[in-house]
């Protein structure tokens, strides 16, 4: 929460990324969120992960749905075009958008109630379809906007700031992700940038569904004793399984490279992922694993965070289609229409 | 008793089982027609079902070309026992019955007014063939060999309609040739003078073609470049994306590269397959779905959306029978109202009224061009009865070099030049303005797309000023469509006619019909033909030059009459509705009878209606001036907020 305008002015040492761009431009307008709200924290965190790729900020589109986190969007790449959609329905118009031009790179961002509420249904199918983008939740477990509801991600037995008891069993975002098919799915916390930060490079860079539940502590309606998704419970619970470092081309990986418990991954575009492993178990590239190790964490009480599954060999929806390598909305009558003579077949195969 | 003779003007029925592999041959009954150069309508009545329930085909054979339902059947062909009784109540006195002898048929099943035809069908496939498939699908085509002995089809056009059938699947054809002898052979034998009607050669097809709407629609789309479908499975819109994939495959994919100049996407529900749509339209591609009434339901929200944010839609509705789940397999024009208002607030949104297979096919190339000109949703309003039935209209045109109006579009080159971008900003003073493409520009252009309230430059804004200018733009913008979208068809068989109809859609055929019928009996009526709303001022000038106007419809709560009330300033007295919406096509029989009979009861009009249609007039012209002033008010709210 601020009213106050930034300054115009640059600090002389902001640096210029290769692309010639400063952090700043990759800022949007002051965000309207309370202070302190884990949803600017993801803000910052994608302005410095769009920065650190040298991304041209026009080249991304960003879309969101309806809520507290849906309304961020607004708060970074003011130079990006954006589309703010409707409750639980950006995955389609994200999907929609793609199709119309696959050159772009699409940001996809919504909260728990958007997505696992209302919008469960197409949350589960854009991963289904391997949609090409970044697709970051924005997960509260609570409806700020509406003041305190609980939404389909609160944990049973956690409790309201109006002291209600949640019985419904919570929605596990990440799960449900990696059965729909998405094939890059992580789970960071807001408070934690060094986790954050390169997990939105490698989601952004891969190609097909990607998906990022944050967890993101709401400061005004869930972040009291007795909420499971409050700062000090996510500090206490966090169990990261490993570390990501990002690269986007192999020649970099050379210059840093660090022995130990450190495996890498090469995307088919291009992209170099580094892991550094925490937990030895756990191997992201294992699906079915990946879906127990989450299980048997969450059942003693532990988030697993970190990059829980990746198929670097993912193909996306335009290559399920095999649609034209051209964006299809720069096709002309000359591309589209098939002309007089066609038709006049056409006419007489009709008759 | 009394005898149906006919020559080319009469309609036979085939009763069948769903499933049954009827439909083909009964499609090469109708077809054989054609080839003879005379004129046929044929409408598919079938249940919401795969296998086992009864579907009917009526082919109305026609040299006069009246393309509308007759209504009543000369002949019905009984092959299913389940509908039996019904069947053989529908035939007209005097008219005739096929059926399969087989097994005897106790008198009492039958009717003494109508003229029983048997043959041994069941019995000649027994004996003919033994595998059990064979004898199922054999015996509709025996049955048609039958029915061309009868009424003397050339059987060579048979024939040749079945070797284009079975093209590059030769050796299916000459068992099939066979089974048609076989009928043939009995017909002539067994069947002679068996029935008094027949099809004797004429001139009277010329070049037109037998289509599907829902082909036409999605030729239309192929043509007019949507490159994005996004669809939901319900009937009777399916076989539109079917047909699109099946157009798109032998236009669009690219012949070195096998790269597909289209993306098809069945979504997950209609909610999804309109948000898709307004995805792909905002990023500047062509986008549309097919649905039908409970997908439009399940559309609203986005279609807001889509209007309040000025994003370009197309939206085909290929209605049925209402509310609700409704009569999925039964047709009705009753969406008007749904669609022209669809979404909470103030929403409205552009129509077009196709009235056969020929303007489904344009009228959706133009709605692809009037969606991004106006950068709004549009619905094309189709029917079942146009979409899923073969309609014999005008061949398909496109002008040669056509290209796309792509609408409003500022390009990085114009930014450069230093032309002011405001998203929602009446540059033009038409409501329009101008948009950008996401990618176009590293520093300028961008804006950000919301369904709240915003002031011209997209920034949000919940200030009354800002609101209003935003509304009144999007109505002085879609006020626009009336001059675009497609012009009325007005036909003045007398200027001095007191009397006139207005219709639109599916009811093209049945009206036509009606209005030469009533003229035989003295009774000139002009005639408007709807294309689009919003309306052009045409019609609200053609009302006006008439004292009664009937608007022919095909819902039960005169839709296109309350929208005319209240969007034309045509005052309700003087519209009287004729409402058919038992969920078959309207006929020309019942219009006819509807307006006579309204006529007959204006007849012995009283002095006080005289004076409420005198009143009428004094309406219309205190709702002239009211609209006159409206324009002023909204002129000045304009200037101001600009």
């Amino acid at each position: 929460m601020t009213y106050l305008a930034k300054p115009k002015l640059h600090h002389p040492s902001l640096r210029a990324n290769q692309v010639g761009y400063t952090r700043r431009d990759y800022e949007g307008k002051v965000s309207t969120l309370c202070a302190g709200c884990g949803h600017d924290s993801i803000s910052a965190a994608i302005i410095e992960a769009c920065w650190e790729l040298n991304l041209q900020p026009h080249r991304l589109a960003k879309l969101s749905g309806i809520g507290c986190s849906s309304k961020t969007p607004d708060y970074f790449l003011g130079n990006s075009h954006g589309f703010n959609t409707v409750h639980g329905r950006m995955p389609s118009v994200l999907t929609g958008a793609n199709l119309a031009n696959r050159d772009l790179i699409f940001l996809g961002v919504s909260g728990d109630g958007d997505s696992a509420s209302i919008g469960l249904g197409q949350f589960a199918h854009v991963m289904r379809r391997g949609v090409n983008m970044l697709y970051v939740l924005e997960n509260n477990g609570v409806y700020g906007l509406t003041k305190g509801q609980f939404s389909a991600t609160a944990d049973p037995g956690s409790k309201a700031k109006k002291g209600m008891i949640n019985t419904d069993s919570a929605i596990d975002t990440v799960s449900l992700a990696i059965l729909m098919g998405a094939s890059f799915v992580a789970r960071a916390f807001s408070g934690d940038k060094h986790q954050l930060v390169p997990l939105i490079k490698a989601g952004l860079a891969h190609e097909g569904a990607a998906f990022i539940d944050v967890i993101s502590p709401c400061v005004a309606f869930n972040n009291h004793d007795g909420s499971t998704k409050s700062y000090d419970y996510i500090r206490e619970h966090n169990e990261a399984v490993n570390r990501l470092d990002f690269w986007p081309n192999k020649e970099a990986i050379t210059v840093d490279y660090d022995e130990g418990e450190v495996v890498h991954v090469a995307q088919h575009d291009g992209t170099w992922l580094r892991l550094r492993k925490i937990r030895e178990s756990f191997d992201p590239s294992d699906r079915v694993g990946a879906m127990n190790q989450i299980q048997s964490h969450a059942a003693k009480g532990e988030i697993l965070t970190g990059l829980l599954y990746l198929n670097p060999e993912a193909k996306d929806l335009h290559a399920h289609l095999n649609t034209d390598h051209r964006p299809l909305n720069g096709l002309g009558a000359e591309d589209l229409c098939p002309g007089t003579a066609a038709l006049e077949r056409l006419n007489a195969s009709l008759r | 008793m009394n005898r149906i003779e006919a020559v080319n003007d009469f309609v036979v029925k085939f009763a069948n089982v769903n499933g049954s592999g009827s439909a083909s041959a009964n499609e090469l009954f109708a077809r054989s027609f054609l080839r003879m150069g005379i004129p046929v309508s044929p409408r598919n009545i079938f249940p919401s079902n795969i296998q086992g329930l009864p579907t009917w085909y009526e082919v109305r054979v026609t040299e006069r070309g009246w393309l509308g339902r007759r209504g009543g059947v000369d002949m019905m062909v009984a092959m299913n026992p389940q509908t039996w009784d019904q069947d053989v109540k529908e035939v007209e006195p005097g008219g005739y019955l096929f059926y399969d002898n087989t097994k005897v048929i106790p008198h009492s099943k039958l009717r003494p007014d109508i003229h029983v035809v048997g043959m041994p069908l069941t019995e000649i496939c027994n004996s003919t063939y033994s595998n059990p498939r064979e004898r199922q699908l054999f015996k509709n085509i025996i049955c048609l060999g039958a029915l061309a002995g009868m009424m003397g089809i050339d059987v060579e056009a048979i024939i040749s309609l079945i070797a284009e059938q079975y093209k590059g699947k030769e050796r299916l054809l000459q068992p099939n040739v066979q089974a048609l002898r076989l009928g043939l052979n009995y017909a002539a034998s067994q069947l002679q003078d068996a029935i008094g009607l027949r099809a004797q050669a004429a001139n009277a097809v010329g070049q037109r073609i037998f289509m599907e709407g829902n082909a036409a629609v999605a030729l239309g789309a192929v043509y007019g470049g949507a490159t994005v479908c996004a669809w939901y499975p319900i009937t009777p819109s399916s076989s539109v994306a079917e047909a699109f994939q099946r157009y798109c495959a032998k236009f669009r994919v690219d012949a070195e590269s096998g790269e597909h100049r289209y993306a098809i996407v069945q979504a997950e529900d209609e909610l999804a397959s309109i948000g898709m749509v307004c995805g792909a339209g905002w990023n500047g591609a062509r986008a549309f779905t097919a649905t039908s009434g409970p997908g439009i339901s399940l559309m609203a929200e986005f279609v807001g959306l889509a209007y309040f944010a000025e994003i370009p839609a197309v939206i085909v509705d290929v209605q049925r029978g209402g509310p609700s789940t409704g009569m999925p397999t039964r047709t009705q024009q009753s969406d008007v109202l749904a669609c022209a208002y669809l979404s909470h607030g103030d929403t409205k949104h552009v129509l077009l009224f196709p009235q056969d297979p020929h303007e489904c096919f344009t009228m959706t190339a133009d709605a692809l061009d009037l969606a991004e000109r106006l950068q709004t949703p549009v619905f094309v309003m189709t029917d079942l009865d146009i979409g899923m039935n073969h309609r014999l209209c005008e061949p398909l045109s496109w002008q040669q070099g056509r290209q796309y109006d792509r609408g409003k579009v500022m390009t990085a080159a114009m930014l450069d030049e230093g032309r002011v971008f405001g998203r929602y900003l009446d540059v033009d003073g038409d409501g329009i303005p101008f948009r950008t493409y996401p990618g176009t520009h590293p520093t300028k252009g961008a804006y950000f797309t919301r369904g709240t309230s915003k002031n011209p430059y997209a920034v949000y804004s919940e200030a009354g000023a800002d609101y209003q200018y935003n509304m009144e733009r999007l109505n002085l913008k879609h006020a626009q469509a009336r001059h675009i979208a497609p012009q009325p068809e007005i036909r003045i068989m007398d200027p001095h006619a007191s009397d006139a109809v207005l219709y639109f859609g599916s009811t093209a055929p049945a009206m036509d019909e009606a209005l030469e019928a009533m003229h035989l009996t003295g009774h000139v009526l002009n005639a408007c033909r709807i294309r689009a709303f919003p309306f052009s001022d045409d019609i609200a000038a053609f009302v006006a030059k008439h004292q009664r106007v009937f608007v022919i419809e095909q819902n039960r709560d005169a839709q296109i009459k309350s929208l005319l009330v209240n969007e034309a300033g045509i005052s309700p007295e003087r519209l009287q509705a004729i409402l058919h919406y038992d969920g078959t096509p309207i006929t020309a029989r019942f219009i006819k009878a509807a307006i006579l009979h309204a006529i007959q009861a204006d007849h012995q009009i009283d002095e006080p209606s005289r004076a409420a249609r005198d009143k009428t007039t004094s309406d219309k012209e205190a709702t002239d001036k009211a609209t006159t002033d409206k324009e002023v008010t909204d002129k000045a709210a304009r200037e101001k907020a600009a």
